[in-house]
């Protein structure tokens, strides 16, 4: 459905040092510099897939997100979606894909939803009859009810966005790009947004490409995650990989019986914390077994438990150091 | 086609609903518009008192020039201003993403999204004007004339847009062009006077570089039965020319378009 060899976008920036000077100077002799925003990037999804796109504010999610719709020309390589290339926004590429952005609405502010799904259904020529069908089946989906009559401005963020995803899907696009779906929305709304999607693609076996900022959203929908690092692809494949990846050890919780020093743990793995009976340690998952028989070996142990840590901790922190 | 318009009469049917929203502003638009003319008029009549002439027109004549002046004011205020001013909006706030995303083309899609239906009393207003200038001239209305009248009025609608979208599609660089639709808006109300009744610099300007001259003098002069035809041939060839201009600026614009966020 989707093939992405090589794709690279740079854009072009103008600095301006801050100040009157500054000013001055970027108005007279404006110093141009090149940022590459997406560098060397290369994937394929197939048709059906659901695909986490992850990556900090400003790695080339969006970006890239935008090159496969055809809003942005890339600057090199190749990319084919739906047999068609984005950039040329081809009226049959665009009947089969649907864009939808968290902080971006289409539908229009003072009037019910109704009204602008009636637009929609214009500029996409579906006969009123299959549109009315379609909105009765999606709004079925979405728990939309009366929500579709009453004025946009007047409706909470949560039932926006489900009439925005309407709006979206009533084409009925094989190729659905989410940018941030529930972003700003509560846990219940991100749920029923979830639910929404992931019956969606079982329905109707629609390709997936979503971005979140919540973890819970991509290990809720998304079998296979895109890592996208300063520009440069830097995982594909399943979300627990991208975990040992990020993280190679694992982490043993013990509760002992009776205190221990700390010397009782050396060559066990690394101590992260000990008081009095509760002892925290990070284990290379290679030897993890040997340690566990160690330590059931070695001590009284009333409660033992191994986990992978949190991997919206282990992103947010690769996040803020901004490296890898 | 059958598409287009479709989604035409869903635009405007939207943009009506829009409007209806706010029961308050219809009636004060209404209000403005009846108050603009009006001022309007009492200048005009400063230059053109009755028994008065200026540059070979007087003030029955000059109230048909007013008229068609009114008319494409109303034009604006009802189809113009409302689009092409909502391009800056499209940029800056990064929805015109949704609008090329569309399978609709987009330059129809911003030319003709709303409607402001204000706007539509100053062209029935100014027609009014006219055909009360034109029949005080003593104009006999042959079926010739008024087709040649609509044809006229149709080259300057053409033009009129044309210009107005040049403008606005600059929005897609300088996210500030109201100001530039500021300037226009007021060298077209040089429209409002007979392009006798400037000095023969400004005629030029206003025949070819910004040709408000078609907008109003010429179908008044056709009105009158004093038109030639070379005018006539070059107001078609302009308006051509005009289009073209606006289309391909638009694809060159959009070529160029990397949304707000990027």
């Amino acid at each position: 459905m989707i093939t992405v060899e090589r794709l690279s976008k740079t854009y072009r920036v103008a600095d301006k040092q801050p100040g009157l000077a500054g000013t001055l100077r970027h108005f007279l002799r404006r110093r141009q510099r090149d940022v590459s925003a997406v560098r060397d990037v290369s994937f394929a999804i197939a048709p059906g897939e659901m695909v986490g796109f992850l990556g900090a504010n400003g790695a080339g999610k969006t970006t890239t997100l935008k090159m496969l719709c055809g809003l942005i020309y890339p600057s090199s390589g190749q990319v084919l979606v739906a047999g068609h290339q984005p950039q040329r926004r081809h009226p049959d590429f665009l009947r089969r894909i649907t864009l939808v952005m968290g902080q971006k609405q289409q539908l229009i502010w003072d009037l019910p939803p109704m009204d602008s799904l009636r637009v929609n259904a214009a500029v996409y020529g579906i006969p009123d009859r299959v549109a009315s069908r379609r909105i009765a089946e999606l709004s079925d989906l979405l728990e939309l009810g009366e929500e579709l009559t009453r004025p946009v401005r007047k409706l909470s963020l949560g039932q926006r966005m489900k009439a925005e995803l309407l709006a979206a899907l009533l084409h009925e696009p094989e190729l659905l790009f989410l940018d941030e779906p529930t972003l700003g929305l509560d846990v219940n709304a991100q749920l029923r947004v979830r639910q929404f999607l992931a019956e969606y693609n079982r329905r109707t076996g629609a390709t997936v490409l979503l971005t979140s900022h919540y973890m819970a959203d991509i290990t809720a929908l998304c079998p296979r995650v895109l890592l996208i690092h300063q520009g440069q692809l830097f995982h594909d494949g399943p979300l627990d990989r991208l975990t040992s990846r990020l993280a190679p050890e694992r982490h043993v919780r013990l509760e002992l019986e009776e205190p221990a020093p700390a010397e009782a743990f050396s060559g066990l793995g690394r101590l992260d914390s000990l008081e009095n009976c509760e002892v925290n340690l990070r284990v290379d998952p290679a030897s993890l077994t040997r340690v566990l028989a160690q330590i059931l070996e070695r001590f009284e142990v009333r409660d033992l438990e191994v986990n992978d840590p949190p991997i919206d901790q282990l992103i947010g922190e690769l996040f803020r150091q901004g490296s890898l | 086609m059958g598409r287009y318009w479709r989604t035409l009469r869903r635009f405007w049917g939207t943009a009506l609903a829009t409007q209806l929203e706010y029961q308050l502003n219809v009636v004060v638009e209404l209000l403005a518009v009846v108050l603009s003319l009006g001022g309007s008029l009492l200048l005009l009549s400063l230059f053109f008192g009755p028994g008065r002439e200026l540059g070979g027109w007087n003030w029955n004549q000059a109230l048909i020039v007013q008229g068609f002046y009114t008319v494409f004011d109303g034009m604006t205020t009802a189809w113009l201003r409302p689009n092409l001013g909502a391009i800056v909006t499209y940029v800056r706030e990064g929805t015109l993403d949704f609008v090329l995303l569309k399978p609709i083309d987009s330059q129809f899609w911003v030319s003709l999204r709303t409607f402001a239906p204000a706007g539509l009393s100053e062209v029935v207003l100014g027609l009014g004007l006219a055909a009360w200038g034109a029949h005080q001239s003593g104009v006999v209305l042959t079926p010739a004339v008024l087709l040649t009248v609509l044809l006229m009025l149709m080259v300057a609608a053409v033009i009129l847009y044309s210009l107005w979208f040049l403008i606005a599609a600059t929005s897609i660089w300088f996210v500030k062009t109201w100001n530039a639709t500021e300037v226009l808006r007021a060298v077209l109300a040089s429209g409002r006077y007979p392009l006798e009744a400037y000095p023969a610099p400004l005629r030029l300007l206003f025949t070819l570089v910004v040709p408000v001259a078609f907008l109003t003098t010429v179908p008044a002069e056709v009105l009158l039965g004093r038109a030639s035809l070379p005018l006539l041939v070059l107001g078609f060839v302009l308006s051509a020319v005009f289009f073209a201009a606006a289309r391909s600026f638009w694809l060159f614009a959009l070529r160029h378009y990397t949304s707000a966020s990027s």
